[in-house]
């Protein structure tokens, strides 16, 4: 253990800690400005914005000796008896002279800026600027430039941290980006011909400390001010990646990854990142519907045959409202079973979220004692795809097989698959089922679909129009990630949990709350109170009981516990 | 002076001095067979430690020192890195050195290699001389039919191989850091030290940089003896244990406006104006000095009563230059103004300055650009307070950037001002009678009202 002094103030830091002079200072709530340094980054100590001074106190007469210059905080280690002083006025001059440098060249265009309101430039000038402008120079230009698909260049505002560049070499390695001419003739460049094109291309733009490099995807569309933003997890994939999700009166503009040092540390795909699209699709699903034919009655409802066009047409249907569903679902499911023990099935999808697949499970189980729980398909496309330096875009493109995997095993006592559901179904001896999707892409085909003949009732969750949504009795539109809130687990057993950032839009039902409604339960939808009940009961969850921390936990903990002590 | 013997330019006026039977006939490589067969490597440290010799490449960095820093033990490679990118405006010695007498050079790099334990060395070349490229290529070629370097040289255990690499004309790629990112094919950005290149340096191994200057004084340390190299020079200050002083014979670059402009070797401590009058005949056209750079163009400006000045590691310090540098002195006649002066200063440092650090980066482009207005009628005095605030805060010594080329730009800036500011006062006032007195920011477009 070692004493670091900042300000004045002394700081313990640990024996094996590496922490440099921004890191240490931040633990007492000191805020060393900065450009270039990032610590998912190697250091160049180039920006010279957060030149402090530093010292050295002697062990034995506690006798404080300075260096006679200023030194980048990134670039000098806290170690014992390390003194910074970040406040001086000599600190204060340098930095609003390295602020007055950077603005040279830069056309101060914040009103059209992208990055205005979350800009360091900005920040940086309010705080440490001067307010006159003495290099009264060169007449300003603002060029732009395409980096690639995704990422434009706004030429003039760059402050050549070079982070981006360092981003593209150190953690993406795909080095796309360069610094092209000398001095201050310097711009952030492609080679021609390759443009910034990889699967972390995005990242480069929340590295830009200032308004430089803009996210094509988000240009112009939103003033960051009016977002709110919140904590979520990415459904692209079963990574899990830590996310913002950032809306505005519930439109999502933007996803941004969430430092997570378990997961994805300070990075997401572009995948993820463009992947949340499809919930603000107009083809989503947000009317629910019955099948006409079984209007009315409560027995008779069978699922139609595939005809030749394909199943029966929406003109079948009659819509019906959220407050009539619970008891005319409830009855229609309970006429099919006709109180034959394993009749009723429920699948439930890996986009489901562990609360919901639980509650879906018990649903199922309080209707049917014996029914007969199942995993939904679990979609794979491609192949995991590994960046060493970041983490693995898995091929397995839902959030959730995991936990929901888990639920199922629970109830189920095994692995019970989207086959072996279909098998069972092969089988006759089930009279109705739940199907819940919340699938991105299309999911089902009509051989697939065509194999639901011979139930009696059907109840599809789903954000599209399917083959399946066609055969469905009770067509329910459902939420979108950004809509649900619980707790996901991704490949490696780290359980997130999560709030809602959007409502679903009217029409939909976030599945969660439905269930709630079905089970009886009284009061709002309450993730958190399910995931007691789930750790309580489910041992592979049991850590869940306490608080689960912003970075998720791993659900392992436990037994590795066990397998030591 | 009378006395003092040329010894690293001794061979030049030979025929074929480039040569290395012509090297061999004066008695070349007798230094490096006696010290491979007689000496161990840490005595040929301890000779050039005990010389004081120190590097010729700028910094005047102690190179007994320098080699000692090595990691002992180290189980290799080492190397070797000659910085021969010689771009200091003025400077020419290592040029002389590379045509005239490639084979000193190289009996120094093969002798620093030997008491390094280096087993690699590569000459950094700058572009520009082809003549040298040419003849450094045709020694080591000889070198290497006459076993004096490759495999087990002259029988030894010790084995060398030599690389000439030619930059691509950057004055950066003369910083020891970034010459090694060069060589590593990288762009020339210097690195932020420490880890400093003895400990890691070219592919992240221990490295040496030395100036070719500093390794042909190994040689003839090697060939003369530390008493012969001692007995030139300034003592070290008795008063200060830690000065090394200024031991040695020096190539100077006299340019400029001389009668006799040229490569003069003298002993080190010679005064300027010595060397102007003595060895350079004096002022051109009868006029008289103004001003001189003592050692480069980033070490500043002596005023021609500084003119009386010893070229020494200590000398230049102490009338407000930033060093010796490399001892090329470029002399200004009474003509020359001080605003041109100043002006092509700039414009040097702002075209080299690699970009990194925002204060060299923006404050070279600044002070071009104040220079430019000044020059365009435009100047206005609070332009000089601008540029020496510039002056005052960029380079190592205040600490706001990384490399020394800031440090270079800066002492022409201050140097030019503080000793001429009437001329600079004058020059602007006539040239910008109506507006010289503003203190307003005059702005080139209407302000934006973004940032306050
Ligand atoms: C901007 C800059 C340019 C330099 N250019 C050269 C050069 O061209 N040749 C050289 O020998 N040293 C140059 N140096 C000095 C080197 O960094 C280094 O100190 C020197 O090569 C060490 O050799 P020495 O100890 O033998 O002098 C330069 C330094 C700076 C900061
Ligand atoms: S001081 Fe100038 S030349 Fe040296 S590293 Fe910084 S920007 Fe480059």
């Amino acid at each position: 253990m070692g004493i670091v002094i900042v300000d004045g103030q002394e700081i313990e830091v640990g024996e094996h800690e590496r922490l440099n002079g921004i890191q240490v200072a931040r633990r007492i709530g000191v805020e060393i400005p900065h450009y270039c340094w990032h610590p998912g980054l190697s250091v160049v100590a180039s920006c010279r914005m957060c030149l402090v001074e530093t010292g050295t106190r002697a062990p034995d007469t506690g006798k404080i000796t300075m260096l006679p210059k200023l030194v980048p905080a990134c670039q000098t280690p806290a170690k014992d008896g390390t003194v910074f002083v970040t406040n001086s006025k000599l600190v204060q001059d340098q930095r609003a002279r390295v602020e007055e440098d950077l603005l040279i060249d830069h056309p101060i265009d914040c009103p059209i800026c992208d990055k205005a309101g979350e800009c360091l430039l900005q920040d940086y000038h309010f705080e440490h600027g001067q307010s006159e402008r003495r290099a009264d120079l060169r007449p300003f230009t603002s060029r732009r430039r395409e980096m690639g698909d995704t990422v434009t260049l706004f030429v003039d505002r760059c402050v050549m941290c070079t982070r981006c560049v360092r981003f593209t070499r150190e953690v993406s390695q795909t080095s796309e980006l360069l610094v092209i001419h000398r001095g201050s003739h310097e711009e952030i460049d492609v080679f021609p011909g390759y443009p910034l094109d990889n699967k972390l291309s995005g990242n480069v733009v929340d590295l830009c400390p200032v308004g430089a490099l803009g996210d094509k995807d988000f240009l112009y569309k939103q003033r960051v001010w009016f977002m709110k933003q919140h904590d979520g997890v990415c459904a692209g994939c079963s990574t899990g990646c830590s996310i913002s999700i950032e809306e505005n009166q519930d439109a999502v503009y933007r996803l941004k990854p969430r430092e997570n040092p378990f997961i994805n540390k300070w990075w997401m795909c572009d995948d993820g990142r463009y992947g949340y699209k499809h919930i603000h699709s107009p083809d989503r699903q947000i009317e629910p519907r019955r099948r006409r034919a079984a209007a009315g009655a409560t027995t008779t409802a069978s699922v139609p045959t595939a005809s030749a066009n394909g199943g029966i047409s929406v003109a079948d249907y009659a819509n019906i409202e959220w407050s009539e569903i619970p008891s005319a679902l409830l009855a229609s499911l309970r006429a099919a079973i006709g109180g034959q023990s394993g009749a009723l099935a429920a699948v439930l999808s890996p986009h489901l979220t562990v609360e919901e697949a639980y509650l879906l499970a018990k649903l199922a189980r309080t209707l049917d004692p014996q029914a007969y729980i199942a995993l939904g398909p679990v979609p794979v496309i491609g192949q995991d795809e590994s960046y060493p330096q970041a983490f693995t875009i898995h091929a397995e493109k839902c959030p959730n097989r995991m936990g929901v995997a888990a639920v199922v095993a629970h109830f189920a006592g095994g692995h019970h698959t989207w086959d072996d559901f279909l098998a069972r179904m092969e089988t006759g001896a089930l009279k109705a089922a739940w199907v819940s999707g919340g699938y991105r892409t299309p999911w089902i085909d009509e051989p697939t679909a065509a194999r639901f003949a011979g139930l009696q009732a059907l109840v599809v969750q789903d954000l599209f129009d399917s083959p399946l949504w066609r055969r469905a009795t009770f067509q329910l539109p459902g939420a979108g990630f950004a809509e649900r809130s619980g707790s996901y687990v991704n490949f490696a057993h780290r359980l997130q949990s999560f709030g809602w950032a959007i409502r679903p839009p009217a029409g939909a039902q976030v599945e969660g709350r439905l269930f709630w409604q079905l089970l009886g339960r009284r009061g709002l939808y309450d993730p958190r109170a399910v995931l007691n009940e789930i750790a309580g009961e489910i041992p592979y969850f049991a850590v869940a009981m306490d608080p689960v921390p912003k970075v998720g936990v791993d659900l392992r903990i436990n037994q590795l516990a066990g397998t030591t002590s | 002076m009378s006395s003092f013997e040329p010894v690293l330019m001794a061979n030049m006026a030979l025929p074929d001095s480039h040569t290395l039977r012509v090297y061999e006939s004066t008695g070349g490589y007798q230094a490096l067979r006696r010290a491979i067969k007689e000496l161990t490597p840490v005595q040929v440290i301890d000779a050039v430690k005990a010389s004081n010799l120190r590097g010729r490449g700028g910094a005047g960095f102690p190179t007994g020192l320098k080699w000692t820093f090595l990691p002992k033990d180290h189980p290799g490679p080492i190397y070797m890195c000659i910085n021969a990118d010689e771009s200091e405006p003025g400077t020419f010695n290592n040029r002389y050195l590379m045509e005239l007498d490639p084979h000193q050079v190289i009996e120094g790099i093969i002798l620093s290699s030997y008491a390094t334990r280096a087993t690699t060395a590569y000459i950094y070349l700058r572009y520009e001389y082809p003549l040298s490229w040419k003849r450094l290529q045709a020694a080591l070629d000889e070198c290497y039919a006459a076993g004096l370097l490759g495999k087990n040289i002259l029988g030894s255990e010790f084995s060398l191989d030599v690389y000439l690499h030619k930059g691509a004309a950057a004055y950066i790629c003369g910083e020891e850091t970034g010459l090694i990112e060069s060589l590593e094919g990288k762009r020339a950005w210097p690195r932020i030290k420490p880890p400093f290149p003895a400990i890691e340096g070219l592919f992240r191994k221990p490295t040496v940089v030395n100036n070719i200057e500093t390794v042909a004084c190994v040689t003839q340390i090697m060939a003369r003896g530390v008493e012969w190299f001692k007995s030139i020079g300034v003592p070290s200050d008795p008063n200060n244990p830690r000065d090394p002083g200024s031991y040695g014979p020096k190539l100077y670059c006299l340019s400029g406006h001389v009668n006799n402009p040229g490569c003069y070797e003298a002993p080190l401590g010679i005064t300027c104006r010595q060397l102007i009058d003595e060895y350079g005949g004096g002022v051109w056209k009868g006029r008289k000095g103004k001003a001189a750079i003592p050692g480069g163009i980033s070490m500043g400006l002596f005023t021609e009563p500084e003119f009386d000045t010893p070229l020494d590691f200590a000398g230049p310090g102490k009338v407000g230059c930033l060093g010796l540098g490399t001892a090329a002195v470029v002399v200004l006649d009474e003509t020359v103004s001080m605003v041109d002066f100043l002006h092509n200063s700039c414009r040097f440092f702002q075209h080299e300055s690699c970009g990194q650090c925002t204060p060299c980066r923006e404050g070279t482009a600044w002070a071009l650009a104040m220079l430019n207005r000044i020059r365009a009628g435009k100047g206005r005095l609070r332009d000089l307070d601008l540029l020496l605030e510039i002056g005052d805060t960029i380079g190592i010594i205040p600490g706001t950037t990384i490399c020394g080329l800031a440090d270079g730009a800066a002492w022409p800036i201050k140097n030019a001002i503080r000793k001429f500011r009437g001329e600079f006062e004058d020059y602007i006032k006539r040239t910008n009678p109506h507006g010289y007195a503003v203190t307003e920011p005059v702005l080139a477009l209407p302000v934006l009202a973004g940032a306050h």
